[in-house]
């Protein structure tokens, strides 16, 4: 069928056959034939995908677009700038090259497209972006349910807007604190189990009037003050509020936190949104960059066996694609985890092995995809896993032979590392639940919840972190109490528990001082709002 | 389908503003930075650019994380000789980052602190936030260099750009009623009498007259187009014009010491703390004057270029340099014009009945005209007859008179802050 196709099809055109471009240097024009080429090879492959917006952008752009975690319109914030610096630094220093593409989960879909790089690397980035993570954000179950990518940009702009005007309405600083706070608390202003509504500029701000007025009734519902005639002990007991645990702190405070003024609210609300949308991404890396890098090999090896890139092109396209899976062995100085793009593009590449040349082990493992078609089984482990049940479902025993994979087990009442499992034939399947088991956010971030608040006494709120394994909380811990502090306007305790087991407890403003030392210590607690 | 934009002219320095706010947030450090680079540096590169650097404790961005501790499963690529079961040492520090381990270091080493470049501008703006030259309240009419443009009207000439649209079309829609009044009346007239005709019985219509009457018509109808719709008088222009604006002028007299007993080390001093004056003003302060005069037994009247790099040296008669200054305060700088600033470094050595005189001059001639003097003392030693007799003066002048005494080359930025600092007016 494909022979028929370089045959056939587009005779019209003359130059759809031979070699596309023979230097290095880009030219739109030369942009846009790779483009139409490789988007007929997807269309072909049966990829799916959102328009594509292909920007041309210089260095200092893309550092821009970096510093912003990919938001083309960002809000202004000094972290944006400490991180600008950062990568200026770096860049300038030659420590690291830029990334090749910054890709906007949005619909048309942006691609951003470095001007110093070689048409191979142009290429490749439209290859990459363009039709590998674009067909990813279209398709996958997580982003088509968390994030809208048609309004995406429009509300980025609304929240832009609203956050300037907030400033000059508030002042600099003000703005600057709740912003520090919630940033703080960004991975916890997710609902895990609930599904959002996408998000959309012109609703919200239709809905924002609505809102203050909605939440103005609900707080003065929750801290009425008129004590109710015959309180008993046992009521409070059943009172408690919340009535369940939380774990979207964010949207706690934007809906409870008694002293936060309505544009506050309305800041805790935008970063929010923006954890939102950016969820998906965090817990779809190896997938997503895996899917990428499969299809801009896949597409661009089958532009060459066409003949319509020169094998210089290709020499250059494997040298940087061979850099961007590289994996350091675990005892490498260079080694900084499981390179993503590694083992995502290895289970995808072996996917498509198992499905065409499958073996003895492979029909027992995947009795089910063994010799099936590639692309249907391939569209499907993309569009209805995480990379968590991702791994789980479709890391092979060969993949975890090719990378060395083994476990091993860090207990500290232990005084030495136990290998627990390698790549073999008793280890296969608890390796690989390990491994998929590091990619469970829940696993990965503390679990901490909102367990309730002194509604008749002093307001305070107290939150429960339950321990995975023993593990303690980090040594931010108190600090990112203070900006919880900040927000909620009363005293917050953070209780660390192992089982029912109390074993650390945090505090804000810290217990066992005197209110009178408290008075001074406050020009390091960030000042409640 | 794909649209392929080109955005590389647009949009440069997008950055910028979080970059302010990221130097707004850590100014105490930057300043601290700033502060100690002006005294490490040599005198010709004060007004560079600076690496700035921050401890990475306070540029945190804290999050809730994992602690070390408890027990913690990872896979690790790579494996060479393990089988399962074995059990390998606890090293010092743990093997490979990985995982849920935040960013160990993995060569066990702290992080370094954030450090980054400000540049030439930025550096200048925190050396002299919060400095200006006290007492500024002088203002004239300079005539021909401030401006304020302001509205006047309307104007028939002007550039395209300043067209205003309405006044134009309002202008043609009157001209066209003007010019077209008489004939549409005529029109109206005609058209009155052609109903007439035609409304009679067809066989009493005057067939010549209906034509005439359309004829005419038709005429005054194409008349009455051929007047244009909008013409060149009908152009009106916003009119601008410049006003000049009242604005405070300036001088600085700078007054440095070079006699004999000055050795290299001081001389330089004052040569720095005089250099970061004149940077302060020439950045600050666009249309000030500064005099510069230098001294020993007489004093003289230099260019910048002399002052910072003559060699030339002598005894020392301090009264020689406030003469000087009070003659040209008297020639070129009225003192109802303008707002007078006098700052002088010496190392307090001068001729023995020399000082009174000094106290004399400083006292009637110089201090009732000036708006703010200040003297640095660049001397390790004890005072001498000059400092006490400036000491009376800053007594009778306490609003108009500092001084300070600077030790080694690290007091002068201070002292300089000091002297300038802004101050809340009484």
């Amino acid at each position: 069928m494909l022979d028929t196709y370089t045959t056939g099809a587009d005779a019209s055109e003359s130059d759809s056959s031979g070699p596309i471009s023979t230097t290095s240097e880009w030219t739109f024009e030369l942009i846009q034939k790779y483009d139409r080429a490789i988007a007929e090879l997807a269309d072909e492959f049966g990829l799916d995908t959102y328009p594509n917006q292909i920007e041309v952008i210089s260095s200092e752009q893309m550092m821009d677009a970096y510093s912003s975690v990919g938001m083309p319109v960002g809000y202004h914030h000094w972290s944006f700038g400490k991180q600008f610096i950062n990568i200026e630094n770096n860049y300038q220093r030659g420590l690291m090259g830029l990334a090749y593409e910054i890709v906007i989960n949005s619909n048309p879909c942006i691609a951003y497209l470095m001007e110093e790089n070689t048409m191979t690397m142009q290429a490749l980035v439209i290859a990459h972006a363009c039709y590998g993570h674009n067909s990813f954000f279209k398709n996958n179950y997580l982003f088509r349910s968390w994030t809208d990518a048609s309004s995406i940009i429009d509300y980025l702009i609304f929240a832009k807007n609203y956050i300037a005007s907030c400033e000059e309405r508030y002042g600099l600083d003000e703005v600057e604190a709740v912003l520090d706070s919630c940033h703080a608390l960004m991975n916890y202003g997710v609902d895990r189990y609930k599904r959002p509504y996408p998000i959309s500029a012109v609703e919200e701000e239709r809905r924002q009037k609505e809102r203050e007025e909605y939440r103005q009734r609900q707080l003065n519902d929750l801290w009425r003050t008129i004590p109710k005639s015959g309180t008993g002990e046992e009521e409070s007991e059943e009172q408690r509020f919340p009535e369940e645990p939380q774990e979207n702190i964010l949207y706690f405070i934007e809906k409870n936190a008694p002293l936060l003024e309505n544009w506050q609210r309305e800041l805790v609300r935008i970063v929010r949104k923006l954890a939102q949308y950016f969820y998906p991404q965090r817990q779809t890396q190896v997938m997503n960059e895996g899917w990428a890098t499969f299809w801009h090999y896949t597409l661009l090896s089958e532009l060459y066996r066409r003949g319509r890139v020169t094998d210089g092109f290709m020499m250059e396209f494997l040298q940087s694609h061979t850099n961007v899976i590289y994996q350091p062995p675990f005892d490498s100085p260079y080694y900084n985890g499981i390179n993503p793009y590694t083992l995502g593009f290895a289970i995808f590449s072996d996917l498509r092995r198992i499905c065409e040349n499958p073996t003895e082990e492979d029909r027992q493992w995947f009795p089910d995809i063994a010799g099936s078609n590639w692309k249907e089984t391939l569209q499907f482990a993309m569009r209805d896993f995480k990379d968590e049940s991702f791994i789980l479902q479709f890391l092979s025993p060969k993949v975890m032979r090719d990378l060395k994979l083994f476990s091993i087990t860090d207990d500290d009442r232990e005084s030495e590392i136990l290998v627990s499992a390698i790549h073999d034939e008793d280890g296969y399947r608890e390796l690989r639940a390990t491994l998929a088991g590091q990619y469970n956010l829940g696993n990965r971030e503390p679990n901490i919840q909102v367990y309730s608040v002194d509604t008749r006494g002093d307001r305070s709120l107290t939150l429960h972190h339950t321990q995975h394994w023993r593990r303690p909380l980090g040594k931010d811990t108190g600090e990112v109490l203070k900006h919880l502090h900040r927000l909620w306007g009363f005293d917050v305790h953070l209780h660390s528990l192992n089982g029912d087991e109390i074993t650390a407890s945090y505090h804000c403003p810290e217990i066992g001082r005197d209110r009178s030392d408290s008075e001074e210590e406050s020009m390091l607690v960030p000042k409640p709002i | 389908m794909s649209y392929i934009i080109d955005r590389r002219l647009n949009g440069k320095k997008k950055s910028t503003v979080n970059r302010q706010r990221f130097l707004r947030r850590y100014k105490a450090h930057i300043k601290k930075a700033v502060g100690e680079a002006m005294n490490s540096r040599s005198i010709t590169d004060m007004e560079k650019g600076e690496r700035i650097s921050i401890p990475t404790r306070d540029i945190r961005e804290p999050v809730f994380s994992h602690g070390p501790g408890g027990r913690v499963e990872r896979v690790l690529p790579g494996n060479k000789e393990f089988v399962a079961g074995d059990r390998v040492p606890r090293q010092g520090q743990q093997e490979g980052g990985g995982g849920g381990g935040g960013n160990a270091s993995d060569s066990g080493e702290g992080m370094d602190d954030f450090v980054f470049q400000i540049s030439q501008e930025e550096f200048l703006d925190f050396m002299f936030e919060g400095l200006q030259l006290p007492n500024m309240i002088k203002r004239r009419l300079t005539g021909n260099d401030a401006f304020q443009v302001v509205r006047a009207g309307i104007s028939n000439e002007g550039t395209p750009g300043r067209l205003n649209v309405v006044r134009s079309l309002r202008a043609a829609n009157a001209r066209r009623i003007a010019l077209t009044s008489s004939k549409r009346r005529n029109l109206r007239e005609l058209e009155i009498e052609l109903a007439q005709e035609e409304a009679k019985d067809p066989a009493l219509r005057d067939q010549r007259k209906l034509e005439q009457l359309r004829g005419k018509i038709e005429e005054l109808r194409r008349r009455i187009d051929r007047v244009p719709y909008l013409d060149d008088f009908d152009l009106k222009y916003n009119l601008l014009v410049r006003q000049p604006r009242p604005r405070s002028r300036a001088v600085m007299f700078c007054l440095m010491d070079v006699s004999g007993s000055m050795n290299q080390a001081t001389k330089d001093m004052a040569k720095r703390f005089f250099l970061l004056l004149y940077l302060f003003l020439r950045r600050s302060y666009e249309y000030t004057e500064v005099v510069f005069i230098r001294h020993h037994t007489s004093a003289k009247e230099v260019d910048e270029e002399e002052f910072f790099y003559s060699r030339e040296t002598g005894g020392t008669i301090v009264s020689s340099a406030l003469k000087l200054m009070r003659r040209i305060m008297r020639e070129r700088y009225p003192a109802s014009e303008w707002n007078i600033y006098g700052a002088q470094a010496s190392d307090g050595d001068n001729w023995n009945d020399d000082s009174s005189t000094c106290h004399k001059i400083l006292i009637d001639d110089i201090m009732p005209y000036v708006q703010y003097y200040s003297y640095v003392e660049i001397t390790p030693r004890d005072h001498q007859a000059l400092w006490e007799e400036y000491e009376r003066v800053r007594e009778l002048f306490p609003n108009h008179f500092a001084m300070e005494q600077i030790v080694d080359v690290s007091d002068i930025y201070p002292v300089f802050r000091q002297l300038f600092s802004q101050k809340v007016p009484a």
